[in-house]
């Protein structure tokens, strides 16, 4: 008996919460911890801060597939105690960054890294690595893969992410589904649904709570009804705008399908307050078909943005900061995307994304 | 030695091209592994079909509500036998970074073979809210590979409608831009409310981030119910030595187009140094023997620009702190929202700064909980409610920094105007 109790004994949570940084950081960001001067990039990839008190660090990053093998893990953990000093930090963007207080570690550091697959760069004016969802790996509700989108892009966007010659640094995404968990971002690859959701009447009533469903919905498309004698919900299709919030709550509303599950391309998200205040992204392009294993049509749309933003903006100017200069109609002709009635804003607010002025550029 | 893999042509694909692939990763796994054989194949259904096939449901250790992200197959035989049995459990743990991401290799090698030992082996740094993601457990295992990443001094993180995993910027330990220690702050915060992140009991989710500086790397002003983004009150400081340095690299077009040119509010001005104000809020910096920059600190909106490209000739002033903003988030269900300010600056120097972010934070999350709807986030709460029912509600006075402009229509009641404003110059008065 008191041998079963033992047995069903579980161990309690330590509730520890976040982990103190400072035991995993490197020695000299401790020392000179809320104290550097400034900072400099001595090639792509290479960060190089200096400590008012004189002291140096150098910071070599480099692009990982984010979703990681344990192996991957330990092969970084060797490059980072032979040729780095065993400290390592993360990027939100997935980068792993290798700190260094000798100058001469940098260039051995950059050559193994390189030499095991881990490609240089990411910084500065640099396409850094894509912030990536969960996609068909691993979400409940996917329309599409994300590990395998980010893998076929950075194939082809490899060269810029080791150079340092955009106009500013381009941050980007993609999402597999509408609710964007991949964020704002200069260019953003989101999910479309363009069909309303097909619904299991024979699941809903034992999988759904219905009135919870009914007010998850954005236009209050959804509501009760009797299906086949069961308890069911039922869809206006005529409002509803496909945007898939009532799938997550109630997964017989299946709003996947392999045809109608399209892409979207949204550019001139910006979190930060340089220049601008903050922008939101906006839908330039829609209708992309969902294209595993690689996404051609996809990454055509998204490489011809890159080219004309990179050929045409100033130096500094973030993609939202040179369409502000050349302004929208410019953007559709430019990269050749064709501006339709589908772009104009019609949601609550929508009057403000109009042009209220005589502003026009010809 | 696993089992026999799967065909998988389609994510074969994914192992050409020169970006690292995670799908080589996983075949290194499904060496050893059979439920990352399976998961494979799972994959592969995926990619072939153009559809997902992975069930959430209720799974939790010991003594917490959240955390854990359960996903059962929905991919069966007509006899409800799952077609890739080894991956028919494939659970993950969201466990809590430390602040600023930083790892000793020592404990990444730790959390590695952890992982290896009671899960798939395949980890994630990090999910989009912040989380290293463990995933890949059998229901079994969540447990046994929660108690050993637990005693190695990691804790799991939020899910669904309660306190989620926070993000702080690289900050303090190695950016010359850092306004406040964002790792403390981001500790002292989130450690003070780990009952609201794994006892699920919100309305909804609650997001706090934490940015050293204006240029918000942390994206927190987009993606966070309380955004806590560094800046300062007094003026830009200037150092002449690194500003004739980088004027002698970059020359006077660059300095005019790429540096003045930019200056959101044109506080920024390039003059002859005989030229150059004298003032309580001008900073002044020579790029060479004639020519100067003259900066108005009481024009300038703390964007950045300028610091970032002339990184250490430009510098954030000294008196330091925070802009606190409440109510980002994205779409669902009302439309995209920024986070907006809510104080316009809040000094963190002392201990008693820091925690004066904890009282906020808890004033909110204690009338988030009371007043928002289900399913709703702070952002669509102070939308539904308006912004000033809300300062009320945490006891915070109004600002014109909270606003982009005043109101453009007359569509309010006034009759309390007179009252307001007394109240208003006694409070200064008394101040």
């Amino acid at each position: 008996m008191a041998q079963a109790q033992t047995q069903t004994q579980m161990r309690k949570p330590k509730e520890t919460g976040v982990p103190d940084n400072m035991q995993y950081m490197h020695p000299t960001l401790v020392k000179n911890h809320g104290n550097w001067k400034y900072h400099d990039r001595p090639r792509p990839g290479v960060l190089h801060h200096v400590s008012h008190s004189g002291e140096e660090v150098w910071t070599v990053r480099a692009g990982t597939q984010r979703q990681m093998d344990v192996h991957t893990i330990r092969k970084l953990c060797d490059i980072g105690d032979k040729y780095a000093e065993g400290h390592v930090r993360f990027t939100i963007r997935s980068n792993i960054e290798f700190m260094v207080a000798d100058q001469k570690k940098v260039a051995p550091l950059i050559e193994a890294l390189e030499k095991s697959g881990f490609p240089v760069g990411g910084t500065g004016n640099s396409i850094s690595m894509m912030a990536h969802t969960q996609g068909w790996l691993h979400c409940d509700i996917p329309g599409t893969d994300a590990s395998g989108v980010v893998k076929a892009l950075m194939d082809e966007l490899y060269d810029e992410f080791r150079r340092e010659e955009m106009p500013n640094r381009v941050h980007m995404s993609t999402s597999c589904c509408e609710i964007n968990c991949g964020g704002q971002a200069d260019i953003a690859i989101i999910v479309q649904y363009t069909k309303p959701p097909k619904i299991n009447h024979d699941l809903v009533a034992n999988v759904c709570e219905r009135p919870a469903v009914v007010a998850r919905c954005p236009v209050a498309a959804i509501r009760p009804a009797l299906v086949n004698g069961k308890p069911s919900l039922e869809i206006d299709e005529k409002k509803c705008m496909c945007c898939g919030a009532c799938y997550p709550p109630c997964p017989p509303m299946q709003i996947n399908d392999a045809e109608h599950t399209k892409l979207a391309i949204w550019v001139g998200g910006k979190n930060s307050n340089a220049r601008g205040k903050p922008t939101f992204m906006k839908m330039v392009a829609s209708g992309l078909p969902n294209n595993p294993p690689r996404w051609v049509e996809v990454a055509a749309v998204v490489k011809k943005i890159l080219h004309v933003y990179k050929e045409d903006a100033r130096p500094w100017e973030r993609l939202s900061d040179w369409v502000e200069r050349i302004g929208w109609p410019r953007f559709f002709e430019k990269t050749g995307l064709t501006f339709t009635k589908y772009l104009i804003d019609d949601w609550r607010g929508s009057r403000a994304n109009l042009n209220a002025s005589t502003h026009i550029r010809f | 030695m696993a089992k026999k893999p799967h065909d998988t042509p389609n994510l074969d694909a994914l192992e050409t091209g020169p970006w690292p692939s995670f799908v080589s990763g996983l075949k290194r796994l499904a060496k050893d592994k059979d439920a990352v054989v399976d998961l494979l194949g799972h994959l592969e259904h995926s990619y072939a079909t153009k559809k997902g096939y992975w069930k959430g449901g209720t799974l939790g250790v010991y003594g917490y509500g959240g955390g854990i992200i359960p996903r059962f197959t929905e991919i069966k035989d007509e006899n409800g036998k799952p077609t890739y049995p080894d991956a028919a459990e494939f659970h993950t743990l969201r466990v809590m970074p430390p602040a600023g991401m930083h790892y000793s290799t020592e404990i990444l090698r730790k959390l590695a073979d952890i992982w290896e030992r009671h899960g798939s082996g395949l980890i994630a740094f990090h999910g989009q809210s912040g989380d290293i993601m463990f995933q890949g457990a059998t229901s079994e295992n969540v447990q046994k590979a929660f108690d050993e990443i637990n005693e190695a001094g990691f804790d799991l993180g939020g899910a669904g409608p309660a306190l989620r995993t926070s993000m702080s910027c690289v900050g303090a330990a190695r950016c010359e831009q850092s306004c406040y220690d964002e790792g403390k702050a981001h500790r002292m915060v989130i450690n003070s409310f780990l009952d609201d992140i794994h006892r699920p009991a919100l309305p909804y989710k609650f997001k706090f981030k934490f940015s050293g500086c204006p240029n918000d790397c942390m994206n927190s002003i987009q993606r966070s119910d309380l955004a806590v983004i560094g800046t300062w009150r007094d003026n830009i400081r200037t150092d002449e030595p690194l500003a004739k340095k980088w004027f002698a690299k970059h020359g006077m077009n660059e300095l005019v187009n790429d540096v003045v040119a930019h200056c959101p509010t044109r506080a920024i001005q390039l003059k002859e140094i005989k030229d150059v104000r004298k003032g309580e809020s001008i900073s002044a910096v020579a790029v060479n023997d004639t020519h100067a920059l003259e900066i108005d600190n009481s024009d300038c909106v703390r964007c950045m620009h300028c610091i970032n490209v002339m990184t250490g000739a430009l510098a954030p002033g000294k008196d330091k702190g925070a802009t606190i903003l409440c109510g980002g988030k994205r779409t669902l269900k009302i439309g995209d929202q920024m986070g907006t300010v809510i104080v316009p600056f809040q000094p963190l120097q002392t201990e008693e700064d820091y925690e004066q972010i904890v009282e906020l934070g808890q004033k909110i999350i204690d009338f988030f909980a009371e007043n928002a709807l289900e399913h709703e986030r702070t952002g669509e709460m102070i939308e539904r409610i308006g912004l000033v029912n809300f300062l009320e509600g945490i006891g915070l006075d109004v600002d014109a920094n909270m606003v982009g402009a005043p109101r453009s229509n007359p569509y309010v009641r006034t009759d309390g105007w007179d009252e307001e404003v007394a109240k208003i110059k006694a409070k200064k008065a008394a101040a």
